[in-house]
C-alpha cells in the first residue's frame, strides 16, 4: 500500500533522486563507531542537532499554554507544570535540553578543534559554527526570562547590565534588548519572547542549513 | 534599431529597473518593521518627579541607613508602583548623600557594611565589589564606577528623591 502511494507520487514528480541525494551516501569507516569505538566523537554534531530538534518541538508545545505577559507568564508556567497532563515532562525536556544542547555543542566543537577539522577547506563551516554557538547562547538567555520568576528576572537584569558594558553602543543595545531604557518589564518579556521563539530559531534554521550543506559539499574530514 | 551606440542595453535597463523597484518594495516592507523594533532606543527617557521618601532630615545620621519607597512606573501599557531603595546619610560636611544600591559592576544590590571583613564600606556579595563611604569604588574590586547618586531636595524638613544618576568624572 505504502509502496503503491510512493510509486504513484514518484511516477509523477520523480522524488527518488531528491531523497537519494540527501540520504544515500556511505559513512566512511573512520567515523563509524562500529569499526573504531573512538569514532563516537563524531556523534556529537548529530547529537547537538537531535537536542535542537527536541528544543524546537517541546518549545512549540509549551507555547500552547505559555503567555508572554508579566501578569500571567509565571501563572501559565505554573499551571502547565501542575495541572496539564505530561506538561511537566515537556517543560522538563525544554528546561534540561537547554543545558544539554550547550554541552553537546561544546563537545562537538572540541572534537573539531582537536582533530584540526576546521582547517582548509573547512574554515567557513567553523565560522558558521561559531555563529550557531552565539545563536544558541541567545536562545538560552532569552528563554531564561520567560518563566518570569525571581531567578529569571534578576538573571536578565544582570545579563542586560553585561550588554550595557559593550563599548560606545552599550546603552542603546541594552534598551534595544529590554524595550525600555530603565525597566525590565512588560516590554522586555514580549521582546524576549519574540526573539526566543521567532527571530533566533529562524536564524538558527538558516545557519544549520548552511552548516549541513557545507558538510555535504566538503565531506567529513579524513582520518587523523 | 538605430545604429547609434547604445549606452544602456535593453537588458541592463530592465535589470536596473527591476532591481530598483524590488529594492524599493523591500525597503518599504522592512523600514516600518525596523523602526518599530528600535522605537524604545529613540524614545526620550522621561524625567521622573521627586518623591517624598518619608524620611525627616533630622533623622538622617552619619551612619548610612537603607530607605525604601515607592514610585509610580509606566512600562508601556503597564502601570504599577515599584520599590526603590537608597543608602542615605550625612557626610562630614553635614550634606545629605543618597546613593543607589545598584552595584556598578553588574547590577547586584550593595549594602553598607555588608561584609564583616570590610567595615565602613559598601559591599556587593556577587563578586566582592566594594565602595568607600563616599560611594567611590575601591580600586582592585570589580566595580569601575562610583555608586549612582539620587537627585535630591529637602522640602519642609522631609527628604525628596528622584532618579539615580551616574556621577560626573567617575
Ligand atoms: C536551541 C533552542 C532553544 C533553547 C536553547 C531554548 C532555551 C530555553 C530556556 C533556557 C528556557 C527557560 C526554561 C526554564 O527555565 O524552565 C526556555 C523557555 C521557553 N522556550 Fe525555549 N529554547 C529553545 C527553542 C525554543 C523554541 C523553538 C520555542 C518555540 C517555538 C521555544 C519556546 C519556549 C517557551 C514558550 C518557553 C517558556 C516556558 C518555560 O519557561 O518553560 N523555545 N527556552
Ligand atoms: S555585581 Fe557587584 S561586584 Fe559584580
Amino acid at each position: 500500500m505504502l509502496q503503491k502511494i510512493y510509486d504513484w507520487i514518484d511516477d509523477r514528480i520523480d522524488i527518488t533522486p531528491i531523497w537519494r541525494d540527501i540520504a544515500d551516501h556511505e559513512v566512511p569507516e573512520h567515523v563509524n563507531p562500529a569499526h573504531h569505538f573512538s569514532a563516537f566523537v563524531y556523534c556529537f554534531g548529530g547529537l547537538t542537532f537531535f537536542v535542537v530538534v527536541i528544543q524546537i518541538l517541546s518549545g512549540m508545545f509549551l507555547t500552547m499554554y505559555y503567555v508572554p505577559d508579566i501578569e500571567n507568564a509565571w501563572k501559565s508556567v505554573y499551571y502547565l507544570q501542575t495541572e496539564v497532563a505530561h506538561a511537566q515532562i515537556v517543560r522538563g525536556m525544554h528546561h534540561w535540553g537547554a543545558s544539554v544542547v550547550i554541552v553537546m555543542l561544546l563537545l562537538h566543537t572540541l572534537r573539531v578543534f582537536f582533530q584540526g577539522a576546521y582547517k582548509k577547506p573547512r574554515e567557513l563551516n567553523w565560522m558558521v559554527g561559531v555563529l550557531i554557538f552565539f545563536i544558541m547562547l541567545g536562545l538560552g538567555f532569552t528563554g531564561y526570562l520567560l518563566p518570569w520568576d525571581n531567578k529569571a528576572y534578576f538573571a536578565t537584569q544582570v545579563g542586560l547590565e553585561i550588554a550595557e558594558q559593550v563599548p560606545f553602543i552599550g546603552e542603546q543595545l541594552k534598551t534595544l534588548l529590554a524595550g525600555d531604557a530603565n525597566i525590565v518589564g512588560a516590554q522586555t518579556l514580549t521582546r524576549f519572547f519574540a526573539i526566543h521563539v521567532f527571530f533566533l530559531p529562524g536564524a538558527l534554521f538558516a545557519l544549520l542549513a548552511v552548516h549541513f550543506i557545507l558538510i555535504r559539499r566538503q565531506g567529513i574530514s579524513g582520518p587523523l | 534599431m538605430s545604429e547609434k551606440k547604445q549606452q544602456v542595453s535593453r537588458r541592463q535597463f530592465l535589470n536596473y529597473t527591476l532591481t530598483g523597484v524590488g529594492g524599493f518594495m523591500a525597503a518599504g516592507m522592512l523600514a516600518p518593521m525596523l523602526r518599530m523594533a528600535v522605537d524604545p532606543v529613540l524614545q526620550e527617557s522621561g524625567h521622573g518627579d521627586l518623591t517624598n521618601v518619608s524620611l525627616a532630615v533630622e533623622d538622617i545620621t552619619t551612619d548610612p541607613q537603607r530607605i525604601d519607597w515607592k514610585v509610580k512606573q509606566v512600562d508601556g501599557w503597564y502601570e504599577s508602583e515599584v520599590n526603590r531603595s537608597a543608602w542615605v546619610f550625612k557626610d562630614e560636611n553635614d550634606e545629605i548623600q543618597a546613593f543607589s544600591p545598584i552595584c556598578k559592576h553588574l547590577g547586584c544590590v550593595v549594602s553598607w557594611e555588608g561584609s564583616d571583613e570590610y567595615p565602613d564600606q559598601f559591599y556587593c556579595p556577587c563578586h566582592d565589589g566594594r565602595y568607600y563611604k563616599d560611594g567611590t569604588n575601591v580600586p582592585g574590586t570589580p566595580p569601575l564606577q562610583p555608586l549612582d547618586v539620587y537627585e535630591q531636595e529637602v522640602r519642609d524638613g522631609m527628604l525628596f528623591l528622584g532618579d539615580a544618576v551616574p556621577r560626573e568624572g567617575a
